[in-house]
């Protein structure tokens, strides 16, 4: 069955490079010429306060193939509710929108998912989200198979290394990278 | 028509455009955004402890005021962090303001639980909650604008202003801090609040 999936996939990615790769994001071995239509980088969270209700997970998901995908939903350990949703600034209103029909990562494209944008949203947190034990979640698309990532936790308000910015300086005004589906 | 009446007419739609323009930059922001003098009032609300709370408890301290709600994913936490980073940045100036955390979440949001989420801030900004009454009086006070948001299984979340006003001694409104302010300008504006030396 797998090598008939592989062989498969490399007459797919013979004729037209990659339209449906096969990634678990865990450990699994590419072939030579095989790519992960997905790929998942800086999966994070913040901490939250204890009691807080809700938290807003962060992600970069690049499509490598040549076919767009939708992330169309994620499952987690810590809670039976995640969303995916947005929210924006309106002059000075934080508007938040759930996204029922997923988010598009465009063939070739990356999708951020950011503090001030996209996020996934946890919900019905049972206890609080620390800082030092991550969470992981299974992140599901229409067309690529799921794909396991652990969001790291840093403090409240803070961002991963490398993000650059403090909380409460400029990384809450990125560009919006986000394509909505609707 | 003649050349020069094609320029002088090309010339007569850029001004009324640019005009249209400034109109809109002007009074369309003028909208979204409330005269200052138009913000403020009475309200009473409890805080943590179970005490009542209202407009007249906070004269004689300039006061930093934000409205959230302890569901929120990302402002309002991220928001109270950077106002318990602006208090220590204060130091020995912080105790001369007030600082509160209103929540619009009337119905999920009482005394208890915001003492909880308060808990991990510095210990100076309070906690504020009310019924529903109370929180519309107070939001409409302050033109505070939100919104139920209603998601899977009956579930809500809320838009809301996310700005953190700024009350002078008096208790007026003299201005507000954008989400993810900056904490020298902050700084700089808070010293001007406090009665001068
Ligand atoms: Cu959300």
């Amino acid at each position: 069955m797998l090598m008939l999936r592989s062989a498969l996939l490399s007459t797919l990615l013979l004729m037209s490079s990659a339209l449906y790769a096969h990634h678990d994001g865990t450990h699994h071995e590419l072939s030579d010429g095989e790519a992960p239509a997905i790929e998942v980088t800086q999966p994070w969270i913040r901490a939250t306060p204890p009691g807080a209700g809700a938290g807003g997970g962060f992600i970069t998901l690049t499509n490598h193939g040549n076919a767009d995908d939708t992330l169309i939903g994620a499952t987690t350990s810590i809670t039976d509710r995640v969303e995916l949703h947005t929210m924006e600034m309106d002059g000075d209103v934080m508007r938040m929108a759930p996204l029922p029909g997923g988010i598009e990562i465009p063939a070739g494209e990356s999708v951020t998912l950011a503090p001030g944008g996209l996020h996934l949203m946890f919900m019905e947190l049972a206890s609080p989200i620390v800082e030092g034990q991550p969470i992981p979640i299974t992140l599901e698309f229409q067309y690529a198979e799921s794909i396991e990532a652990e969001l790291q936790v840093v403090p409240v308000g803070a961002s991963p290394e490398g993000e650059g910015a403090h909380a409460g300086h400029h990384e809450e005004h990125h560009e919006e990278h986000g394509h909505m589906a609707h | 028509m003649q050349r020069r009446d094609v320029a002088l007419l090309s010339i007569g739609s850029l001004v009324l455009l640019l005009t249209l323009a400034v109109f809109f930059a002007v009074f369309g922001r003028q909208a979204a955004n409330p005269p200052l003098a138009e913000m403020g009032g009475q309200f009473q609300l409890v805080d943590t402890e179970g005490s009542v709370v209202t407009q007249d408890d906070l004269v004689g301290k300039p006061t930093l005021l934000f409205f959230g709600f302890t569901y929120c994913p990302d402002v309002c936490p991220t928001t109270l962090f950077n106002l318990t980073r602006l208090i220590q940045q204060l130091g020995n100036q912080a105790d001369q303001f007030n600082y509160l955390f209103v929540s619009l979440d009337w119905e999920r949001d009482g005394p208890e639980q915001l003492a909880r989420y308060i808990s991990v801030f510095d210990e100076r900004i309070r906690g504020l909650s009310g019924n529903e009454a109370q929180i519309n009086a107070i939001a409409d006070a302050y033109r505070v604008q939100y919104e139920r948001v209603p998601m899977e299984q009956g579930d809500y979340t809320i838009s809301h202003t996310a700005a953190t006003y700024l009350l002078d001694r008096e208790g007026s409104v003299v201005g507000t801090l954008a989400y993810g302010f900056d904490l020298d300008e902050t700084q700089a504006s808070l010293e001007q609040l406090l009665p001068s030396s």
